[in-house]
């Protein structure tokens, strides 16, 4: 990724912040530029950052970028107001992660542009610590 | 040293990532005998010392209840930077909310560049110059694989928020204190992997000194005795120097052993001693007073008195310290390798 683009997305991806459209009330995220029902004026929201999984899948053979981190979790996380997002989930051992596990939003690294170029960070999810 | 306006704590927050690797396994590994503290805490594969310092910050953010885009500093003290040029600041206060109107920095001072931080955040909110300042230590400390330090060098921080005094403080500053000499015990060369120490050099003539000579200062300049703390916090680079160095001065184990988490999570280095005033406060009870102690190799220590204020117990809900140290899994020592980017894939 460019650091351009990563810079872009910084503030979404590091405070979890979406959007709202004005006319109807629909939430997003990420952000897109026109809402299902054609408005194109939108309000930022900050999201809840605890939720539950919903589905999941272990990675195995990750995308470039992601080797080191292999095997993880990405889940479908629905989040206690009921947006619903893709996250990791991390600090937990693939075969423990079960639906309805309650989980915590935190911030990580994502990956790295090698040895010399810029760390990317942004959000992941935990199972909630009490 | 005092402050012209009353400035106290007004949020905190500190954390350990949940990976250990205990003594038994690196004397299993190079057959050696020591155990200088139980266990130490290991990142995971995607934490690094900008990623505590958020957790710690976040944390603090949330129990004083502020809007963070009015904390005006947010100053990182670590030696585990994650660029050697870039700060980690910023990314801390763009990840809480609390950019564009703010100044950052990282410090460096060894193990006392979070409470470094803590001093000019006391500064800043002192003269009146911030309302709000954020100081955060935090550490992935290298260790050399068979050295000594390997048994010790850990992983946390701990992150405090400074404002006027006020019903919302959690504990006040009565008084800090700064004890400096040029002492060569403990470096790292730009570009070394890892630190070189001068082995029982970094104790009697560092260590001890330093920590002496802080905490007489300000119990000189307060006219405070030992006896007059509920609770001390000294830094703790393994378990027997902090029970040491309180002895001599005339604390006793009772008043240091509910911040002495050295031997569950090891040395945090910049967040050691935040962490251990951290500990503490997640159990003193309005009115203890509590001295705390740094130390940075290099050398020097800073010392702080700070009173427990009412705001305290209703503040500080959420998981605490306890509850992040308990969180934990043990590792062998090829996962900690993996886990601290030593094995070349």
């Amino acid at each position: 990724m460019s650091v351009p683009r990563y810079w872009r997305n910084e503030v979404p991806r590091y405070r979890l912040m979406g959007r709202k459209c004005v006319a109807c009330g629909a939430r997003y995220f990420p952000a897109q530029p026109v809402c299902t029902c054609g408005g194109t004026e939108f309000e930022d929201i900050k999201l809840v950052e605890a939720g539950e999984v919903v589905t999941w899948t272990v990675i195995r053979s990750p995308p470039l970028g992601y080797e080191k981190y292999a095997p993880y979790v990405v889940a479908l996380v629905e989040l206690d107001d009921g947006m619903r997002l893709l996250s990791q989930v991390v600090d937990v051992d693939p075969a423990d992660v079960k639906a309805g596990m309650r989980v915590e939003a935190v911030f990580r690294k994502v990956r790295e542009d090698g040895p010399s170029g810029i760390i990317m960070y942004g959000y992941k999810f935990r199972p909630m610590v009490e | 040293m005092k402050t012209l306006r009353q400035v106290g704590i007004v949020g905190y927050g500190a954390y350990v990532p949940m990976y250990r690797l205990n003594a038994a396994e690196i004397n299993r590994m190079w057959g050696t005998s020591g155990a200088p503290v139980e266990e130490k805490s290991v990142v995971a594969l995607d934490e690094d010392t900008v990623t505590i310092s958020v957790e710690c910050a976040k944390q603090a953010v949330r129990r004083a209840r502020i809007d963070p885009s009015l904390i005006g500093a947010v100053y990182v003290g670590t030696e585990s930077k994650p660029y050697a040029v870039k700060p980690s600041g910023t990314i801390v206060a763009e990840a809480i909310g609390a950019t564009p109107s703010v100044s950052t920095a990282d410090y460096e001072f060894a193990c006392k560049a979070g409470t470094e931080a803590m001093q000019t955040c006391i500064g800043l909110v002192g003269s009146g110059m911030q309302r709000y300042a954020m100081a955060i230590g935090a550490d992935t400390a290298q260790g050399r694989p068979a050295d000594a330090l390997e048994y010790t060098a850990a992983c946390g921080g701990a992150a405090y928020i400074f404002a006027e005094r006020s019903a919302e403080t959690v504990a006040y500053l009565e008084a800090s204190y700064s004890y400096v000499t040029d002492t060569p015990d403990f470096w790292r060369r730009a570009k070394e992997m890892y630190p070189r120490h001068g082995n029982r050099f970094t104790g009697e003539p560092a260590y001890f000194k330093h920590i002496t000579g802080a905490t007489k200062g300000l119990l000189k300049e307060t006219g405070y005795g030992p006896e007059e703390f509920k609770y001390a916090v000294f830094h703790q680079p393994n378990t027997k120097f902090p029970i040491t160095v309180a002895r001599s001065l005339g604390f006793s184990v009772d008043q240091i052993n509910p911040g002495l988490v050295v031997g569950k999570v090891g040395n945090t280095y910049a967040g050691s001693s935040p962490m251990g005033l951290a500990a503490t406060l997640d159990v003193a009870e309005p009115g203890d007073r509590i001295f705390m102690v740094s130390y940075g190799s290099g050398s020097g220590s800073d010392a702080f008195i700070f009173t427990a204020q009412d705001a305290l117990r209703d503040k500080r809900g959420g998981p605490n310290l306890k509850g992040f140290i308990d969180r934990k899994r043990n590792v062998d020592y090829a996962t900690y390798l993996r886990h601290r980017g030593q094995i070349i894939q």
